[in-house]
């Protein structure tokens, strides 16, 4: 927890320089869905909370890519 | 009407057996609904219940096999009425429950979601899937025991892909979006120790594919069409692989095969007296399940007949109005004729379920003998 101040994002410093996925010049972006037009939304750090393509103002987390199991009962 | 047929039951093997007065027999072979409750509803087994009277109250066999017999009323492709003739209700009752919680059928156990970003959650979307009938025949496959790799034998893999790409449009996914995957999984296991030489491993170990097999060939894998499973706004997807597996209703009610079964006892309504004139059309109009038909006689009278006694439900509206109503009509139901109706899932037609019940039943009672042996 203290280190969360400190943290700092893999950026164009360190090691992912190279075609790493989300990291773009701006730093590390985390992609989201708008929740209007459903395209995906590359949102940075400071960036405004804003579908750059409709500007809806509500996006949702991406779902995990991780193959989940359920039982259907 | 019916007092005479189990007269035939005596002197099967010539031991002195004399018939029983009208009221025993009645009672012994009917149950009698009385405006408040049914009377006389047990079965009479005790083999001297009339010795005083001399009569032989056994169950002979060979009286069983003379007096048993089925009847099919109504068969389609799902569902069937038969007519069940000479059994103890204990008998029936093994059949219907064997019916409902002990015939195998396949059901979507496990559902693999790689993704789902509509609004149905995950859990209960896979719930939903486990409820969707699947159109096979479930002798062909094997049980899938805990240390079992699933495979061609004991496994059916079903994917589902769907997105809903229309801006502004509701995308309904019904169950035969499902797709049969005859070679098994698709999704590839993610292992840590995954070596570049060894095959990519699946969530299933299919040696051949299923369409291969010559039950399956030219002759696909399907669900029960027209399931909605769920429905999908823009933008939203779903994808997954849904695993099937043989089962019995006691575990889950997604596997039992049928969608009900049931049966009741054959009513028999008689007239204690003539009902005539405005009396015959009262009772008429009295009956909901339309049992009565007015019979017009020479002399320009009417009288009330029974005209279709199996539809009686024993809604006891005829016997309602007053003590005298309830002295006019006599409504029994005959206790050893069970009106047995099976509506199947459609993995299997409704006969051979009542067979594969019979088979079942079988061997309960081969088990019982062999383990009193």
């Amino acid at each position: 927890m203290a280190n969360r101040e400190s943290y700092t994002y893999p950026s164009n410093s360190g090691f992912g320089n190279d075609a790493m996925q989300g990291v773009s010049s701006a730093g590390v972006t985390v992609s989201y869905i708008c929740g209007e037009c459903a395209s995906k939304v590359a949102l940075s750090k400071n960036d405004p909370i804003r579908c750059s393509s409709c500007g809806h103002r509500v996006l949702y987390k991406e779902r995990t890519k991780r193959m989940v199991q359920f039982e259907a009962r | 009407m019916s007092d005479s047929e189990p007269e035939a039951m005596a002197e099967a093997d010539g031991v002195p057996s004399t018939k029983l007065p009208p009221h025993l027999e009645l009672r012994r072979t009917r149950v009698l609904c009385k405006v408040d409750a049914p009377d006389n509803t047990d079965t009479i087994q005790y083999s001297g219940a009339y010795a005083s009277l001399g009569h032989e109250n056994s169950l002979r066999f060979a009286d069983f096999c003379k007096d048993f017999r089925v009847d099919i009323t109504r068969i389609s492709d799902d569902d069937m009425e038969l007519d069940m003739v000479g059994v103890d209700p204990s008998i029936a009752n093994a059949f219907r429950r064997i019916l409902l919680a002990e015939l195998p059928t396949m059901a979507i156990e496990k559902v693999l979601i790689a993704n789902n970003t509509s609004v149905v959650q995950d859990e209960v979307l896979a719930h939903r899937l486990g409820l969707i009938p699947i159109k096979v025949d479930p002798r062909l496959f094997d049980y899938l025991s805990e240390n079992d790799t699933p495979n061609e034998k004991n496994t059916i893999v079903f994917k589902l892909h769907v997105r809903c790409e229309e801006r502004g449009q509701r995308l309904t996914v019904k169950s035969n979006e499902l797709m049969w995957l005859p070679k098994g999984s698709e999704f590839l296991k993610t292992s840590e120790s995954l070596t570049s030489t060894s095959k990519p491993e699946t969530y299933t170990s299919f040696t051949c594919s299923q369409d291969s097999m010559p039950e399956f060939a030219g002759n696909p894998i399907r669900v029960y069409p027209d399931i909605i499973i769920s429905k999908l706004g823009f933008g939203q997807e779903i994808e997954l692989e849904a695993h099937a597996v043989k089962g019995v209703g006691k575990t889950h009610a997604k596997w039992s095969p049928v969608a009900t079964c049931w049966y009741r006892m054959l009513p028999e309504v008689e007239l204690m007296e003539e009902i005539e004139g405005e009396k015959a059309d009262v009772l008429k109009q009295k009956c909901p399940a339309k049992v009565f038909e007015i019979e017009d006689l020479a002399d320009g009278r009417k009288r009330a007949t029974v005209a279709r006694p199996r539809a009686c439900t024993l809604c006891r509206e005829c016997i309602r109005d007053g003590e005298d109503w309830e002295k006019r009509i006599s409504l029994r139901r005959v206790k050893n004729h069970f009106i047995f109706t099976i509506e199947s899932t459609g993995a299997l037609p409704p006969e051979v379920l009542f067979t594969e019940a019979v088979k079942i039943l079988e061997d309960k009672c081969e088990r019982v003998i062999s383990d009193l042996s």
